[in-house]
């Protein structure tokens, strides 16, 4: 009798383990297999493949540095955009909509309902709304009047740096405010009635006692925002002309790592792929990073003190 | 219920009235927590609420410096004359009266990011003081005042956290000082600490009455008769008593109150 | 009333008075910081909006049941329709389903179960950091390891890919889910002598069966929103995949193609596809909803 039910905990465990150590066993076959996919590229170039500029599949010439670069600066203007407006979202929502609860947490699932909407559907409502607003709307204009500085300058056309970056904003706000109204919410009352009863208003008690209190948190929101921009793939290969260049400016074409294999793997083969699967290999250790570094964060701050959101 | 029955001063005591409630009224959504309460409290003087849980005492605190109020579905009606002026009256500012009436919570609370000191000033911050002498002056005032001062004077920089429970309120009562309210308000200051811990602030309570009013809400019977110069009896959103403290506890007038003293129920 | 202060002969020697009152200054900051915060929340608001609304407006001319049923067809001809495509997308996200569900299940079981081990430790922060992960890099992964050896895209291929975003959704839920069933359960199951298989299979998992299927739902969701993946192993196809050993099209790939060709017509049909698309996504975050919705025991599970 014990050693048949000795028998059922044993296969229970080792067959359960097995799916955690598979969760593992992905994580370390991806590295694997996007090495040995491109490695006819890696051994071609090197680590000058990082700092290479020149991406000609003509040639057989290609270098990594245009799509670091677009997706670096793209990454920058979605955070520059992205970030205030999602932390003045969780202030709202956690700070000033306490006597409201119903209220705040309506408002937070219709933030949340911009997560859902597949990337896909970004990118095409970027190609024919989007674009043609931002172009004549915004960087015509820019242009126009301060298109001296080198960041406004060259001829917009709307594929461009600057439409990628806005439609990374908006894709990356839900997933940063939710996360940073989280976080708000685990601050402790005390804090707050403490900085109150020195007088204080009730900015100064989010900006002196709450934000504070919550900074890790809100620096780990913050940077699994940028995870998420560094890895979208679809809104951003529709809207930013998929031309590798190094441009100062805003408002000219480019690529981002993971918009420039949307692009052009199908078409792709030999030497070309393996180039292609190394801006891969990049991107998966870029994320892992990144993403490791947020989780990080956010375990230290959540996780000591039971989270209830 | 017994009568609401409310002591004069006595002759001997010049103090005047430096707040006072006028049919306080407060509650949680459906909640009547108070029942319409009328308190005077004494200027330079120690005043003491005390009666059992739930009786309302810190919903009552927390109607004098309008943080109640914070509270997501709490209501207060009536009114609390601060030197004459009704602080619940609509043009005034609750963040001035908070300024103006300080308090320290039963568990203490420091700014954790911030330092030692970085607390002890951070209510002058507030208030505009950007003086760096002034701030270091005041802080060490507000630290000595809270008997606080020897013990962090070389570790000023350190973070609020650092210290002992005992300590850490003391430094929420220096940060509640440094800003120079007129009232300090307490709402069992001592009820996480240890008896040491504990009698070194009410040996700075006896001290701080000196330049401010004091108001403390205590649930423990032997402190109240320490430290207090008048108590108040509650019993269910009620005033049952008020008076000298000693009398209220060697000659009580109402039933309850004795019921209470004598530890009938608690 | 200014109240002075008053110090000890030993310290300062002048008196210094407090500023009274708050400044208008304070006044005004804490003001205009509302306003800017509530000028945020439009702000994000507004594409919301937009984008739903051009959706439904523009993909709705697009509708019909023959849109719904035909195969596509060329820019030119009419009566194109996207069945092919939501077939497709349908047997992707149930292959990829078959595959994470039950490795998911188990991972996410162990994780709660067993959650002292160092392999659960690790594992679960390896599933956390592969949630939200870039999928473009899963898509290459699987064309790696399935379509370059098979030299053949294939349903089956885009499936696998699908159930690698699926599996870390999965996993997270319900090792959270059942972390909340309380102690005392499988303390009293085992105290009978029930033995802890059957407590974990029995007890545990019937009483998180919610978060488990608030999981399983939203990583479906999400596996029928991805492009990325899908594009790099199913690649796409104008009819109806005959196995799943051969290439297929997709709802998400249908859109991306035809959005970005000149073809007005086609154009149409991307918002059209869109649209379809986005009502299969509501109708899940719906049922998701009104399960538990996203938050279990205070957690996000969706990022």
């Amino acid at each position: 009798m014990r050693f048949r039910l000795l028998r059922g905990d044993t296969i229970l465990t080792i067959a359960l383990a097995a799916a955690a150590l598979f969760v593992i066993g992905v994580v370390v076959a991806l590295a694997v297999e996007l090495f040995s996919g491109s490695s006819a590229s890696i051994f071609k170039f090197g680590p000058g493949f990082l700092i290479g500029s020149k991406w000609q599949p003509s040639n057989n010439v290609f270098g990594a540095l245009p799509y670091v670069y677009g997706t670096l600066l793209t990454s920058a203007i979605a955070i520059l955009l992205g970030f205030p407006i999602s932390l003045g979202i969780a202030i709202f929502i956690s700070e000033k909509l306490k006597s409201h609860q119903t209220f705040g947490y309506g408002l937070g699932t219709v933030v949340d309902l911009l997560a859902a909407v597949p990337s896909v559907i970004y990118g095409l409502w970027g190609v024919f709304v989007l674009i043609p607003f931002l172009k004549d709307y915004v960087e015509k204009p820019l242009n126009k009047s301060i298109g001296f500085i080198s960041l406004f300058s060259g001829h917009p056309f709307g594929y461009d740096f600057f439409t990628a970056g806005v439609i990374l904003a908006i894709m990356i706000i839900p997933t940063m405010s939710a996360v940073t109204r989280d976080v708000l919410n685990v601050v402790p009352n005390s804090q707050r009635e403490a900085m109150y009863s020195l007088g204080a208003t009730d900015w100064e008690v989010t900006q002196k006692s709450v934000l504070p209190y919550a900074r890790s948190g809100i620096f780990g929101a913050f940077i699994l925002g940028l995870g998420r921009a560094f890895g979208e793939t679809m809104a951003v290969t529709m809207v930013i002309g998929n031309i590798p260049s190094i441009s100062s400016s805003l408002f000219s074409p480019g690529a981002t790592l993971s918009s420039i294999i949307a692009n052009q793997f199908g078409e792709s083969s030999g030497l070309f792929q393996a180039a292609l699967i190394e801006l891969g290999l990049i991107l998966f250790f870029v994320a892992l990073l990144i993403n490791g570094l947020a989780r990080l964060l956010l375990w230290r701050m959540t996780r000591g003190t039971q989270v209830k959101a | 219920m017994g009568e609401q029955k409310i002591s004069y001063y006595k002759n001997s005591d010049l103090s005047s009235v430096k707040l006072a409630t006028k049919d306080l009224k407060a509650r949680f959504g459906k909640l009547q927590v108070l029942k319409g309460i009328n308190l005077n409290f004494p200027e330079n003087r120690v005043t003491a609420i005390m009666g059992p849980s739930g009786c309302g005492k810190t919903t009552l605190i927390r109607c004098l410096n309008r943080i109640h109020e914070l509270t997501p579905g709490a209501k207060v009606e009536g009114e609390v004359i601060l030197d004459g002026v009704n602080i619940y009256s609509p043009q005034v500012d609750p963040v001035s009266i908070r300024r103006r009436i300080g308090m320290v919570f039963q568990k203490a609370n420091p700014f954790p990011t911030m330092s030692i000191y970085d607390n002890a000033v951070a209510g002058l911050k507030l208030a505009g003081v950007r003086n760096k002498e002034i701030l270091d002056n005041l802080a060490e005032k507000s630290l000595r005042m809270a008997f606080l001062w020897d013990e962090v004077k070389d570790i000023l920089k350190k973070p609020g956290t650092n210290l002992s429970g005992g300590q850490q309120q003391r430094l929420c009562i220096a940060r509640a000082l440094a800003v120079e309210p007129e009232i300090i308000l307490m709402d069992e200051p001592c009820s996480a600490l240890d008896p040491i811990a504990t009698a070194k602030i009410e040996e700075s309570i006896a001290s701080l009455k000196k330049e401010f009013t004091i108001v403390i809400v205590t649930h423990n019977l032997q402190q109240a008769a320490r430290v207090s110069d008048y108590t108040a009896f509650m019993y269910l959103g009620q005033l049952i008593e008020f008076g000298d403290t000693k009398d209220i506890f060697e000659y009580p007038n109402n039933s309850l109150t004795e019921k209470y003293i004598t530890g009938e129920f608690g | 009333m200014e109240p002075k202060l008053k110090l000890k002969k030993d310290m300062l020697t002048t008196e210094y008075s407090l500023p009274t009152g708050i400044s208008f200054w304070r006044k005004i900051v804490n003001k205009l910081m509302t306003v800017l915060v509530i000028i945020a929340v439009i702000l994000a608001i507004i594409p919301l909006i937009l984008i739903l609304g051009d959706v439904i407006i523009k993909g709705a001319p697009a509708l019909s049941i023959g849109f719904l049923t035909h195969l596509q067809k060329p820019p030119n001809v009419s009566g194109g329709g996207i069945a092919n495509a939501i077939v497709g997308t349908f047997t992707m996200v149930g292959i990829a389903a078959l595959i994470s569900v039950p490795i998911g299940i188990g991972a996410g079981v162990f994780f709660s179960e067993w959650s002292s081990s160092k392999i659960s430790t690790v594992s679960g922060f390896m599933n956390d950091v592969l949630t939200g992960f870039p999928s473009i890099v899963l898509g290459l992964f699987v064309f790696v390891i399935i379509v370059y050896p098979t030299k053949q895209f294939s349903a089956f291929a885009g499936g696998v890919a699908l159930s690698f975003v699926m599996l870390p959704i999965i996993a997270r839920t319900t090792g959270e889910s059942l972390k909340l069933v309380p102690t005392t359960l499988r303390e009293a199951s085992m105290a009978l002598g029930i033995p802890r298989w059957k407590t974990v299979l029995r007890v545990v998992i019937s009483n998180g069966k919610n978060g488990l299927l608030t999981g399983i739902l939203l990583s479906v969701a999400r596996a029928t929103g991805e492009t990325a993946p899908i594009l790099l192993t199913a690649s796409t196809s104008i009819y109806f995949a005959k196995s799943i050993f051969q290439p297929t099209a997709s709802l998400t790939v249908l859109i991306y193609n035809y959005a970005t060709s000149p073809y007005a017509s086609w154009q149409t049909q991307a918002w059209g596809a869109a649209l379809v698309l986005i009502l299969i996504m509501l109708g899940l975050n719906l049922l998701v909803k009104l399960t538990i919705g996203r938050n279990v025991a205070g957690k996000r599970m969706d990022i």
